[in-house]
């Protein structure tokens, strides 16, 4: 099987740069056009949404434009609550200014008036600073005649919450309970109007978009992940930390950059993401045409325990579960008991692969995306460390 | 009027009392109280011509809407993967020591309360903890204590 040639290891500077990008310059330039040649240029740019689910950002522009029903609104998710992301918190924290423009040029692109970031609990300690640049930027808005403004509502403590549809609810004072779909956001969003749902760093690079054009953002990444993107790198490694990539890699490459010289697997998305072993490294494209991720690349050595791994994820799989749907609910809790029970020898290591078929089901029948990842981690970490997981 | 009460009126005065602003209140109460009583979560459903259930629905769903009374200052420590690979679990225990309580408790002087947390968003910098809204990376036991003892002294 022929498969795409991957992409060299190379550092960018898009998202953090601040020397030559003065974030209100931009917004300045891009209010003389016409809100359709923006969302064109989005779209142009084959931009994905860096949340996870990687769905196009112009489209998603676009089909909220083209709705009739009034207000729109524009949100910006900051929940970043999968285990091994810490990327949208230090661009909140070192480049708000950018996640605005993203935001305003959105608002005035579809004809939203207002904007909220939803920040997660656990980052309120970024509130004071940010609302601060807020009353500002806010106050540049309406000097330039822009009808919108951003606020910012908190979280309290709850991953589910980054859904989109659970942080509408949130949002609406209620259990941060997941919707069916469709609806989509993109006609019944926020207070059941047309909504833009973004992430941080998706916003961040409409901005950065608008500034250097499409052209120069399609140089960079592949026919089917266009761009760069942040990752959060943790785990075993000796230079933990938050570093801006072009998209594209092989993960054998990420390895040899991040890796401590004894790398067992890297964990790709985070909880809900893929377990890679070491044999697969260099056939795994980092992408939407390989593995996607929202950034959370947690790496393990030879001295850890994939059963301890995939023990924490079930746990806070578990705990994070809304409960709302039946499959999610029992399913998480049976798949925890599971593999407790077979470590014990209380259950024979065939129990494994029923416990397998369940993640499987739950990955058809949960209503939201918790649920239904759920099998992403259990079947990859089961498949590829199955001793571990027994003895 | 209680200190609550006065507590509630004025979140209900700032964010308005639509059903959008349950949120906002209720974190507001928990900001200065740091948990909700049933009294409380009784006013705000008043305020907001909403059924209590709903109140307690809404708090009860949410880690940091507490319902059970905590301590002045209430003590998140990540447990997720990486920080557990990075040792918190000897910064739990030597906090269980110096408090004198187990993960879930709070101190019989009130002061504090400890508790575990999902991934805080720190991994490259692990151990973390969470004090109040406060957020404490690279954490050593040392630090840990060092850092629960001002808190002590402050508070006192
Ligand atoms: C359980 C769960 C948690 C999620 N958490 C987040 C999150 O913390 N931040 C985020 O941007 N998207 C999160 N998402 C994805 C959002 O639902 C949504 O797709 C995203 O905000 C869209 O923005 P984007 O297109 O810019 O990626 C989560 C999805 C699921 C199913
Ligand atoms: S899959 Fe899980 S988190 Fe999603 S709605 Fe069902 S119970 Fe809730």
């Amino acid at each position: 099987m022929e498969t795409a040639e991957a992409k060299n290891f190379k550092k960018v500077d898009i998202i953090f740069e601040c020397q030559d990008c003065k974030p209100i310059e931009v917004l300045d330039t891009n209010l003389q056009r016409k809100p359709d040649d923006i969302i064109l240029d989005i779209i142009d740019s084959g931009l994905k949404g860096r949340g996870g689910a990687g769905f196009p950002t112009g489209l998603k522009w676009k089909f909220t434009k083209n709705e009739s029903a009034e207000p729109k609104y524009v949100i910006c998710n900051a929940d970043e609550g999968e285990p091994g992301t810490f990327k949208d918190r230090e661009i909140l924290d070192r480049v708000p200014e950018k996640v605005f423009v993203g935001m305003a040029l959105c608002g005035y692109s579809i004809g939203a008036k207002e904007g909220i970031i939803y920040l997660r609990g656990e980052y309120n300690f970024l509130l004071k600073d940010l609302n601060k640049k807020l009353e500002k930027f806010n106050k540049q808005l309406k000097e330039r005649n822009l009808d919108f403004a951003i606020t910012i509502k908190s979280g309290s403590g709850a991953y589910i919450c980054g859904e989109e549809s659970a942080l509408f609810e949130s949002m609406e004072g209620k259990r941060g309970e997941p919707r069916n779909k469709p609806p989509y956001p993109t006609s019944e969003g926020y207070n059941a109007k047309p909504t833009v749902i973004n992430n941080v760093e998706t916003l961040v690079y409409t901005t950065m978009i608008c500034n250097l054009g499409s052209d120069k953002f399609k140089e960079l990444g592949t026919k089917d992940s266009r761009g760069s993107k942040v990752f959060s790198v943790s785990g075993d490694t000796p230079i933990a930390g938050i570093y801006e990539l072009e998209l594209g890699m092989s993960l054998g490459t990420f390895v040899e950059e991040f890796g401590d010289g004894d790398t067992k697997s890297v964990q790709v998305g985070g909880a809900s993401g893929h377990c890679v072993p070491r044999k697969y490294f260099e056939d795994t494209i980092i992408g939407f045409e390989g593995i996607p991720t929202g950034g959370s690349m947690m790496i393990f050595n030879s001295t850890r325990s994939m059963y301890n791994v995939l023990h924490d994820y079930l746990e806070f799989f578990t705990e994070e579960s809304c409960g709302q749907c039946t499959p999610c609910r029992v399913g998480c809790q049976q798949l925890l008991e599971g593999i407790e029970a077979v470590k014990k020898g209380e259950r024979r290591p065939s129990y494994l692969e029923d416990l397998k078929k369940l993640a499987s089901n739950m990955n058809l029948a949960a209503k939201c995306g918790l649920g239904q990842s759920v099998a992403n981690p259990f079947n990859s970490i089961v498949d590829n460390f199955k001793e571990e997981i027994i003895y | 009027m209680s200190n609550t009460d006065a507590l509630i009126k004025n979140l209900v005065e700032k964010h308005g009392n639509s059903r959008n602003s349950l949120m906002p209140i209720l974190q507001g109460v928990v900001r200065e109280e740091r948990s909700l009583t049933e009294d409380a979560m009784l006013k705000v459903a008043e305020a907001l011509d909403i059924s209590a259930a709903e109140v307690y629905g809404t708090a009860s769903f949410y880690t940091f809407l507490d319902t059970i009374p905590r301590g002045k200052n209430v003590i998140r420590i990540c447990k997720t993967i990486t920080c557990h690979m990075k040792g918190k679990d000897e910064i739990i225990e030597a906090l269980e020591k110096e408090l004198n309580i187990n993960v879930g408790e709070t101190t019989s002087d009130k002061q504090f309360t400890l508790l575990t947390a999902n991934c805080l968003g720190w991994c490259h910098k692990g151990p973390v903890m969470l004090i109040n809204d406060e957020i404490y990376p690279d954490l050593t036991v040392e630090k840990a204590l060092e850092i629960i003892q001002e808190y002590a002294h402050n508070t006192k």
